[in-house]
């Protein structure tokens, strides 16, 4: 592929100064200079990456169970096999029946290794269609959580038609006449984060990330190294921030301490968030619906529509 | 009418459209390309009448995107859209611009995707061809734009819509505007459908990443050129997935038909015949 050369040859005429690289010292030295004041957009962004795939942040299924009354998880494509890295299902989101869907990560490596770290095959994207529809038929709007570092890139999820699932779950949530709000709790990377995030309004956690890949992956792609991971996120622009300031994201949610990320207060703050912007949505018929989220498609990410 | 005289009406004009000619590119002749498979060279014009395929050994040789458009629509008929169109820098990528200028540069075109109309053995439809000597035919905000905007016109003329889809994936140096593509184009391509309109994806070498995870895999009949390799992860990232070489043929053409992926796989020659008669099939339905 000669196209390869080129990306590495642009690579190398990529000018990262000196004083990035200074600061890349620093980061690995002290996570204390973050109140310091003295940091950069670009060092911010490093940080907002480990923030948010920090273990200590709550897993999806934790807001999930703090936001949804009785939640109840459903299971299986009806194709292939249930895909734990989905979790998905109903429940009553203030007396209001819903259903959820989201990324799971997985609480300890046990339950990580069975979850693939967040990254499904495409049973969990085929199960995520299966679970929109049902709430399309029964009117139920669609909440749904993101955090994935991407859909999962093994020899069997290609055979399965990864590629596809995923292309039919971003169909699926684009036309669908029910409405759909999405959170990122966590890290959202590539394809797989963007299966749950074409519907009508993006919320994102204060340190969520949104990126076209992970920042190794990224990395890897155009300069043939992942561990340049760093640098990749510095000119990502993949913070809460930089996709808010894109146009793609619609509202940030301030986190508080990290401890205090799993207390009560903190969940209702994130359901009066998601209450708010699902109350508009709930006042129009699905026409309305449907033509106000393409038209907000059609305008996010055109030149002619950006900010 | 009797339904045997409107069968053998059907069956007298797909056999029409087989005997059409195709139009050859004559203006570009002295322009010589080289067989990747045994070395020869050919000029435009003797490889644009052998349809691509190395006479000699057989090899597919890389297409233009007017060279395969000149190959799939009925000579003379192509209207481009946008032929101007451009998409930005929307996370002011370093050295981003530079690249953009040199690509402009190197293949005459202003971005990884030709769009257009023109009819197909006379039957009317919208074309979409990616071209990867553009920067691997990656999805940015032009590309998505003018896929996007293809679709549109597609409903708003009520006509089918013909995508031969090639790419590297979303356009790393777009960041997530590029990502954000994939769900622009699903949208308009989803609207298509709703509308009762015909797509047909050719799936060519190589069709892999965010463009595989879009609008190329929601095609009502989606054909693989043969040989073409097709897939949403690179097989490099799979063997370092799985720790393991994967075998010969993974995400091939003939693979993604095992695997169901694809409703046929067709060989360069026969691509314009065979999208000439699921257009004319589909151009007889009742409404
Ligand atoms: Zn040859």
């Amino acid at each position: 592929m000669s196209d390869e050369k080129d990306i590495r040859k642009a690579a190398a005429e990529i000018a990262f100064g000196e004083d990035l690289h200074a600061e890349e010292q620093e980061a690995k030295g002290a996570g204390a200079s973050v109140r310091s004041g003295r940091k950069t957009a670009a060092q911010d962004a490093v940080e907002k990456v480990m923030k948010a795939r920090s273990k200590e942040r709550p897993v999806v299924t934790e807001y999930i169970d703090n936001i949804i009354e009785d939640a109840m998880y459903l299971a299986g494509d009806r194709c292939f096999a249930e895909d734990e890295s989905v979790a998905g299902g109903i429940g009553l989101f203030r007396g209001l029946p819903v259903t959820f869907i989201g990324h799971r990560k997985g609480r300890d490596l046990e339950e990580n290794i069975r979850c693939r770290f967040g990254m499904p095959n495409p049973e969990g994207y085929r199960k995520a269609i299966r679970l929109m529809k049902q709430a399309e038929k029964f009117g139920r709007p669609v909440i749904a959580f993101v955090d994935t570092p991407g859909a999962y890139p093994g020899k069997e999820a290609e055979e399965r038609g990864q590629g596809q699932a995923i292309a039919e779950c971003i169909k699926t949530m684009s036309r669908l006449c029910v409405p759909v709000v999405t959170v990122f709790t966590g890290e959202g990377g590539s394809g797989g984060a963007l299966a749950f995030a074409s519907g009508d309004r993006l919320i994102m956690l204060e340190n969520s990330i949104f990126s076209i890949l992970s920042p190794e992956g990224f990395a890897s792609i155009l300069w043939h190294d992942g561990s340049r991971w760093q640098e990749a996120a510095k000119v990502m622009k993949l913070t809460a921030r930089d996709i808010k300031d894109l146009g793609v994201c619609d509202e940030i949610i301030p986190e508080p301490e990290p401890e205090e990320m799993h207390e009560k207060r903190f969940f209702d703050t994130v359901a009066d968030t998601i209450w708010r912007n699902l109350g508009p949505l709930l006042s129009k018929d699905e026409g309305e619906l449907v033509r106000d989220r393409y038209l907000k498609l059609r305008k996010t990410g055109s030149k002619y529509g950006r900010n | 009418m009797n339904p045997f005289k409107e069968r053998k009406n059907i069956l007298d004009a797909i056999g029409k459209i087989t005997r059409l000619t195709f139009s050859t590119d004559e203006k570009a002749a002295d322009v010589m390309k080289t067989c990747p498979g045994c070395g020869e060279k050919y000029g435009t014009g003797e490889l644009a009448a052998a349809k691509y395929v190395c006479p000699s050994c057989g090899q597919y040789i890389s297409m233009t995107a007017y060279e395969r458009v000149s190959q799939i629509a009925d000579e003379g008929s192509f209207r481009e859209f946008n032929k101007a169109r451009t998409g930005y820098d929307p996370i002011d990528f370093p050295g981003y611009e530079k690249k953009i200028q040199k690509m402009r540069k190197d293949t005459g075109l202003k971005e990884a995707v030709v769009t257009g109309s023109c009819t197909i053995g006379g039957e009317k439809a919208v074309l979409c061809v990616m071209d990867k000597r553009f920067m691997m035919a990656s999805m940015g905000t032009a590309v998505g734009e003018k896929v996007f905007l293809a679709f549109e016109y597609a409903v708003k003329k009520k006509l089918p819509i013909v995508i031969f889809t090639a790419s590297g994936g979303a356009r790393m140096q777009e960041g997530i505007m590029a990502l954000m593509q994939m769900a622009r184009t699903s949208a308009a391509a989803a609207r298509h459908d709703e509308a009762g309109l015909l797509y047909i994806a050719v799936m060519t070498d190589p069709t892999t990443g965010g463009v595989t995870a879009s609008f190329a895999s929601l095609a009502d009949i989606t054909i693989a050129e043969k040989g073409a390799l097709i897939g949403f992860a690179g097989q490099r990232v799979i063997e370092q997935t799985i720790g393991e070489e994967l075998p010969e043929g993974f995400q091939r053409a003939d693979f993604q038909l095992e695997k169901g992926f694809v409703d046929m796989v067709a060989g360069r020659p026969e691509l314009k015949d065979t999208i000439a008669r699921i257009l004319f099939i589909h151009g007889r339905r009742r409404h």
